[in-house]
């Protein structure tokens, strides 16, 4: 008589437990589940929509001279920093150290570049509020590029002055103006800016303004490629086999990042960030000053004259939403910070704002324990989740780098693709012209 | 020892399986965090002490998660006549997370007929939301919640 029952219950169990156990090539997911991957598949990333705040963020042309200034080290104090001096293109765009070196040391860890287009708040803390206004921060801050943007509109005279001109008109005559001058910066270019006269000033910051959004439109071509968790998401919406597309570890950890792990809180949507802010109880750097996070970046992008409001943007009031509803003020943006995309993390440590964590491995275990902030309040809470479970967790994350996909029968790799990929590396390093890049990156002209 | 004991832990074997369920049903309700099964998704609500009647018209659907939105509210008195010129606020949240909306939205126009636009509706993941509308005029001050359930 308990014979029955014993089998019963355990083909109940087993159906509980999705078949699995028994096939692991073939995991069972939830309708939510389901869904909830398919929304974390690039296939699902819009087409980038443009930044009205960025009249020429789709010209080619200006994403060519912002590629020449991306590289030019010229745009510093000492002739040695240029963006890609931290932004290192074979590496993400990033530099693979805890705080970000340029002629002296940031507070910082360097942020990656791809898909940060979609992204309304940039840097960690969020703020600035669109890639060119991002890009002039580092150009005049005294320990990334060193440079005033009196030095780099003089300097685009000087050497971009055709490329300038094709793209944004004529240059005002600032030949006759000091070397130097900004309103930030040392004592001696404060006190030259405020020997400008009212006009001069806008005509310095209008070029320096467009610098920024030539920048913009060459990081605007940076977008993130497809990687093994997007094949495996797109054969299962699609109802393809999806044997083989990842490992029976890889969709445990998949599993647990859709389901235990909560990760999809913050790490949502196809580029694995719901671009906000949050505490998640990182520690403190010790030698570094107090660093606060979203509480302070708010008013400092209220405050910024490059921003979509301001007299150097291209958009009007209507396409500046992101900033007029802007979440303000509150204990929930005490040290919260932006989750980066979690798309090709493995290649990326050290981790968090400050690069405080080391290794991929360490920083599951802290989400795991959730010690408590050293300031604000962490929204994590203890997740008791097994070491088997943070090690498969682990395995899935690495399926979000850029790597050759595995083959299969339904999806075989395209090795002249890879080749091309490959090549744009070295295309970018080379300084080939960006359609080029974009053509080898495989994008569309 | 005698046998008898030795046969004890076979024969409650099959509550291995039914074990296995329970825990397994629990974890698993406990990881996806399903919203109420009950939860009303109404988007047109009387106010709490019944002073007005809400709706709201976010004007597409589903409603998108992660792109900021222009919605429009409409406000009408218990007996559906239009409210004009009340004043209107927009919080929101998530309860099972703890958290408010990542913006602050605002009405921006009265367009008439008890209609309202408000602007800077957000929504930074999928999953049951919370809205809360407040509304004040010469009747008095009164609000309503409404639920989302927002889909990936």
């Amino acid at each position: 008589m308990r014979l029955p029952l014993f089998v019963a219950a355990g083909v109940l169990a087993a159906a509980v437990a999705g078949w699995s156990w028994f096939d692991p090539g073939k995991p069972a997911w939830s309708p939510a589940e389901a869904k909830l991957i398919a929304s974390l598949s690039l296939s699902t990333l819009p087409k980038l929509p443009p930044d009205p705040s960025n009249a020429v963020g789709d010209d080619p042309a200006a994403a060519a001279l912002g590629r020449a200034l991306f590289f030019d080290t010229r745009l510093s104090g000492n002739g040695k920093v240029a963006c890609a001096s931290c932004h290192v293109p074979d590496r993400q765009f990033q530099d693979g150290t805890p705080l970000g070196t340029g002629m002296g040391q940031t507070n910082r860890r360097t942020m990656p570049i791809a898909g940060t287009a979609y992204s309304p708040w940039l840097f960690w803390d969020g703020r600035r509020d669109s890639q060119w206004a991002q890009a002039l921060g580092p150009l005049e801050s005294l320990v990334e590029h060193g440079a005033d943007r009196m030095q780099i509109a003089r300097l685009m005279a000087a050497n971009y002055a055709t490329e300038y001109e094709a793209v944004f008109g004529p240059l005002p005559e600032i030949t006759a103006l000091p070397e130097h001058a900004t309103p930030l910066g040392t004592e001696a270019a404060k006190a030259a800016w405020t020997s400008l006269a009212e006009r001069q000033r806008d005509d310095v910051n209008r070029v320096f303004a467009n610098v920024g959004k030539a920048i913009a439109a060459f990081e605007r071509t940076i977008e993130p490629r497809p990687t093994r968790f997007d094949a495996y998401a797109d054969a299962l919406v699609a109802g393809r086999d999806t044997a083989g597309l990842l490992t029976a570890v890889e969709v445990e950890g998949l599993r647990v990042f859709v389901g235990k792990g909560e990760c999809t809180k913050c790490h949502n949507g196809p580029l694995f960030t719901d671009q906000h802010f949050h505490n998640t109880g990182v520690p403190a750097v010790a030698g570094l000053p107090e660093d606060r996070g979203r509480i302070v970046a708010t008013a400092q992008v209220l405050a910024d004259p490059f921003n979509c409001l301001g007299a150097y943007s291209d958009a009007g009031p209507a396409g500046c939403a992101e900033l007029r509803y802007m979440d303000r003020e509150g204990e929930d943006l005490i040290r919260a910070y932006k989750p980066p995309s979690l798309r090709g993390v493995a290649e990326r440590a050290p981790y968090m704002h400050s690069g405080q964590i080391a290794t991929l491995a360490a920083v599951l275990r802290h989400y795991n324990a959730a010690p408590a902030a050293p300031g604000g309040h962490s929204e994590l809470r203890p997740m008791a989740m097994s070491e088997a479970e943070l090690a498969a967790l682990e395995a899935f994350l690495r399926t979000l780098s850029e790597t050759p996909r595995m083959e299969t029968s339904h999806d075989r790799p395209d090795r002249s693709h890879l080749a091309l990929e490959l090549r744009s590396i070295t295309e970018i390093a080379t300084g080939l012209s960006v359609p080029s890049f974009r053509r080898a990156a495989g994008f569309a002209d | 020892m005698p046998k008898s004991k030795s046969k004890s832990p076979l024969r409650l074997l099959w509550l291995l399986p039914v074990a296995l369920i329970g825990v397994g049903g629990i974890g698993f309700a406990a990881m996806m965090q399903p919203p109420p099964a009950d939860l009303d998704l109404s988007l047109t609500r009387a106010t709490e002490n019944g002073l007005y009647v809400g709706t709201l018209e976010p004007g597409v659907s589903p409603i998108p998660v992660g792109t900021i939105q222009a919605w429009t509210v409409a406000v009408t008195t218990p007996d559906g006549k239009p409210l004009e010129h009340a004043d209107l606020w927009i919080v929101g949240g998530m309860p099972q997370h703890g958290h408010g909306l990542p913006t602050e939205p605002q009405v921006t126009e009265e367009l008439g007929g008890g209609r309202y636009r408000v602007e800077g509706m957000k929504f930074n993941m999928p999953g049951w939301w919370t809205i809360t509308l407040k509304v004040s005029s010469a009747a008095g001050t009164d609000s309503a919640t409404f639920n989302l359930n927002l889909g990936g």
